[in-house]
């Protein structure tokens, strides 16, 4: 078999002989996929509360309810589709992670690499700064962010974002530092190469492999970190019911054994952030040149 | 290295500073405490007495102001909720946060280090790749989540043990310990394994990618070649050569720890400062808020300040001309 | 005669990985009597070290002794449980490496080092054992050993930490101690310095030294017999004064020719043309003949090991004549 021209596709070759990698690849685009269908291939639309029905309420999974279906996962305390609610969670869910992750990598991105291109005063006012927040727990930080702008999806985003750029701008920051004492850029900055050039063909293309790394894993990370926000009452408004708010509902009706409200929303989350740390420690491990052999 | 004390320390005010204007202005921005206060049909004097009591009717930087002269005495002022000193309230939450934390901590420390220097010393074995899938497991696994399964597990469906409160205390130097008493340790063990998990799988790996590494050594070669066993190889010189990242992580983990704390208290309705923070946030009960804030992050700068110095005291190149 | 210290016959060690099998040693034979000093000489990868990991069964995986027989005084090595191994190591075969500073574990003090090895083997009180470690101190010309033995390793200078891994290596007086470059980190007047107190040393103890080095001058100062190693295989073995005297080898000329000593001042120094050869990969035959100006169709198939006396050879076209 030929080498394929794409450096995507070289990167597949490599990539597809973790087995475990391929495995958790493929449940992250199952996941993606239902999430995004989730309207059409749910049934029942979770938001619409006049279709809910009272009388459905709490229902162990199997229950044929009002609608003349079966709610296979069960039903929650105000009558919903267990199964329907978890599809519209997962897309909160990954949709929130997804907008949280790139926003923070291009942020954080812009920061760390300003920092190492520019040097100086600059570099260690924003470094410090980074430095600084990094020693702070994320969890803290978006706590006191949500309770500080209220509820909300761009409020949300933003405790989510302000919780994890900093990782981006450090990890950015440390592979341009490296790359900069690399002869070729000192030499690139001596001649009338233009700076755009510098930092958008050679600063960073470098910073990207370990870029990846990190946004998987802080993807992840997000949507542990919303879930958990959700689950505290801070997170999501009610009205968008996303899988930490469903594990959060269903708290309560566990002592009297109703577990399934809790427990099916949380495997799913599980499955989600679990797959998606597995593609990132794969990517990490591929990207590792001392781990190749 | 004296300038280089005092520099750091000033830095470390100046943060403080602005840190404790971000957290006055944002909390007192939030919503109108009033309201929660002070009954809709209340009359008029009351209402102008309570305003007055809580010195919300002048201008924001004078409460600031107030607020900033008061912290340096030790008085964060009035809990709207509670009716008293926010200090004593926070003093009062403190030792139950930290006995599960210091819990948490320690336990993760006694069982991860041997599980990631077994887990390194033999990095191919099926035990130890089922040590470090575990490891992943309780780093991905939301913490609130494994709260949820083992009051599930354990308390509901084995009945085994209770799934929330301190349980027994007794009094110890004037302040009340659940590790004190056999009931009081039914009700600790839960929370403190649910806070623990997450620090243990991050000190499996830290062990393990130690101890991988130091096994490579010429040290290990020489020691081996020297005859020792491999028992005292790995118990005197592999634990000693990882112990000095793993102190330093044990030392910020534990201020991470009380952060942490946060959910599983609530989970496990633990009578901490986690749960004091959060109930004050449902409740807009700002002096609350900003106390516990602001002793947090001086706890962070505080640690990290004795970090940096550690550092610099090691490494004299550190010490000059930092930025 | 009797049987000597150590035999090695037909030893070959390989590393399994996964680009192939690396034939790091191949077919080696020499043997070592008691008190003699053997040079080992061979450029980087030539399988010398490996050849000295192997006598004390301290071949890292994936790296196995493929075949061939290690007898020492009476016991066969090869196959033996690594127990039984452990006993002699550092009791009657030890080795010093390269690089005092990789080697001395640098958050231990140099006195529980010591103690540890001494306690390897020897079941002897705390007292006992920091007796013997400042026994072994001053032999090596360490001043003041009793308060030294508290001192961390970077507390020394780099001489004086090589002389602690000497020590270490002597504390147990074994029958044969494996220099492995023990000199090429230090300064060249510290080198000497070493040299000349190792050799001393195993005079007074009447132990033997098998010295490991790329560098042919150091060696042949000190050593009674020269093996010249080559890809992983001995090329040339004889009395050190007639190896550097009459080479029978083209390898061991062109080491020769290289050293800066054999050439005319102000002339450029001999190099041999090309590299040696992969491991992974080892042509057929001898493996230098592609180096080899002398090289011819016969070299391309097996290449006997040619013994005479106290000399060897393997080579079809051996330069130099035979006496």
């Amino acid at each position: 078999m030929a080498t394929p021209a794409t450096p995507l596709g070289r990167f597949w070759i490599t990539y597809k002989e973790s087995k475990v990698g391929v495995v958790a690849l493929g449940v992250v685009a199952v996941i993606l996929v239902v999430a995004i269908l989730a309207p059409l291939i749910a049934p029942q639309d979770p938001y619409d509360l006049s279709r809910l029905s009272l009388m459905d309420a709490r229902r162990a999974p199997g229950h044929i309810g009002t609608g003349g279906y079966t709610h296979l996962l069960g039903t929650d305390a105000q009558g919903r589709d267990l199964l329907s609610a978890i599809l519209y969670g997962l897309r909160i869910s990954a949709q929130m992670g997804l907008v949280a992750g790139i926003v923070g990598l291009s942020i954080g991105a812009t920061l760390g690499i300003s920092a190492a291109y520019i040097g100086g005063r600059t570099e260690a006012l924003l470094m410090r700064t980074v430095d600084l927040q990094l020693s702070f727990p994320p969890i803290l930080l978006a706590l006191v962010l949500v309770a500080l702008l209220g509820q909300g999806k761009a409020q949300l985003i933003t405790a989510l974002v302000a919780a994890q750029y900093a990782y981006f701008a450090r990890t950015a920051y440390g592979a341009a530092t490296a790359e900069r004492r690399k002869d070729y850029i000192e030499a690139a900055y001596g001649t009338p190469l233009s700076r755009r050039r510098i930092v958008f063909r050679h600063l960073l293309p470098n910073c990207m492999p370990p870029l990846i790394v990190v946004a998987t894993v802080q993807i992840a990370n997000s949507i542990a970190l919303e879930a958990t926000l959700s689950f505290l009452g801070l997170g999501l408004p009610v009205t968008e019911p996303s899988l930490g708010m469903l594990i959060s509902n269903g708290f309560k009706y566990m002592m009297s054994g109703r577990y399934w409200i809790s427990v099916y929303p949380g495997i799913a989350l599980i499955i989600l952030i679990v797959s998606i740390n597995l593609v990132g420690d794969r990517i990490r491990d591929q990207l590792n040149p001392r781990l190749r052999r | 290295m004296l300038g280089y004390f005092i520099q750091r320390c000033l830095q470390a005010i100046l943060v403080m500073l602005v840190m404790s204007v971000i957290v006055f202005v944002g909390v007192y921005a939030i919503g109108n405490p009033m309201e929660v206060l002070i009954p809709p049909d209340a009359p008029q004097d009351v209402r102008n007495f309570i305003i007055a009591r809580f010195g919300l009717d002048r201008p924001l930087w004078e409460q600031y102001l107030t607020f900033l002269g008061n912290v340096f005495v030790g008085d964060f002022g009035y809990s709207f909720v509670y009716n008293m000193p926010v200090l004593d309230l926070i003093l009062s939450r403190l030792p139950s946060t930290l006995e599960l934390a210091l819990t948490a901590v320690l336990g993760a420390a006694l069982i991860g280090v041997p599980l990631g220097v077994y887990a390194g010393y033999r990095p191919n074995a099926v035990s130890s790749h089922t040590i470090m899938s575990l490891s992943i497991l309780g780093f991905s696994v939301p913490t609130f989540w494994v709260g949820l399964i083992l009051i599930l597990t354990f308390a509901v469906s084995l009945g085994w043990l209770p799934a929330g409160g301190r349980g027994e205390t007794v009094t110890l130097w004037g302040v009340e310990w659940s590790f004190l008493t056999a009931n009081g340790w039914s009700h600790l063990f839960l929370p403190a394994i649910n806070l623990a998990l997450f620090k243990m799988a991050m000190m499996i790996r830290l062990a393990r990618a130690g101890t991988q590494e130091a096994m490579l050594t010429d040290t290990v070669k020489f020691a081996r070649a020297a005859g020792l066993s491999e028992a005292t190889i790995v118990l005197r010189h592999v634990l000693k050569l990882i112990s000095i990242p793993i102190i330093t992580v044990f030392g910020l983990e534990l201020g991470s720890t009380l952060a942490f704390a946060v959910v599983t208290e609530t989970i496990f309705s633990w009578p901490g400062l986690g749960k004091l923070i959060i109930d004050s946030i449902t409740n807009l009960d700002r002096p609350v808020m900003v106390a516990y804030l602001i002793l947090v992050a001086l706890l962070f700068m505080t640690i990290n300040l004795v970090i940096d110095l550690i550092y610099a005291a090691l490494d004299p190149r550190l010490s000059r001309g930092g930025a | 005669m009797s049987e000597p210290l150590l035999q090695v016959a037909g030893l070959s060690t390989q590393f399994h990985t996964q680009a192939g099998v690396v034939k790091a040693v191949s077919d080696v034979s020499f043997s070592l009597e008691r008190g003699q000093i053997l040079g080992l000489v061979g450029e980087s990868g030539s399988g010398k070290s490996v050849t000295g990991f192997s006598l004390l069964g301290l071949v890292d995986p994936p790296g196995r002794i493929a075949e061939g027989s290690i007898r020492f005084d009476g016991q066969e090595l090869v196959g033996m449980p690594q127990p039984d191994l452990r006993a002699l190591r550092g009791k009657r075969i030890a080795m010093v490496f390269q690089d005092p500073m990789m080697t001395l574990n640098p958050v231990l003090s140099v006195g529980t080092q010591m103690t540890l090895a001494v306690r390897a083997h020897d079941k002897v009180s705390k007292q006992m054992a920091r007796d013997r470690a400042v026994e072994a101190l001053t032999r090596v010309g360490i001043p003041d050993a009793g308060h030294r033995l508290d001192a961390y390793p970077h507390q020394f200078s780099g001489g004086m930490r090589q002389r602690v891994a000497i020590a270490i290596a002597m504390i147990h007086s074994p029958d044969i101690i494996i220099a492995d470059e023990p000199t090429t980190a230090l300064d060249v007047s510290i080198q000497a310095q070493i040299l000349h107190e190792m050799r001393e040393l195993a005079k007074d103890s009447g132990t033997a030294l098998i010295w490991i080095s790329h560098d042919l001058a150091t060696v042949s100062s000190l050593a009674e017999r020269l093996l010249v190693m080559y890809a992983g295989t001995i090329v040339e073995e004889g009395p050190t004064a007639r190896v550097l005297r009459n080479p029978r080898h083209p390898y061991t000329r062109g080491l020769l020719d290289s050293l800066p000593a054999t050439a005319p001042p102000g002339q450029n120094l001999q190099q041999i043309p090309g590299s040696m050869p992969s491991l992974l990969a080892l042509p057929p035959g001898c493996a230098f003949a592609p180096r080899c100006s002398f090289a011819s169709e016969v070299c391309n198939g097996d290449v006997p090991y040619l013994v005479t006396g106290p000399s060897a050879f393997r080579c079809h076209h051996p330069i130099g004549e035979a006496k």
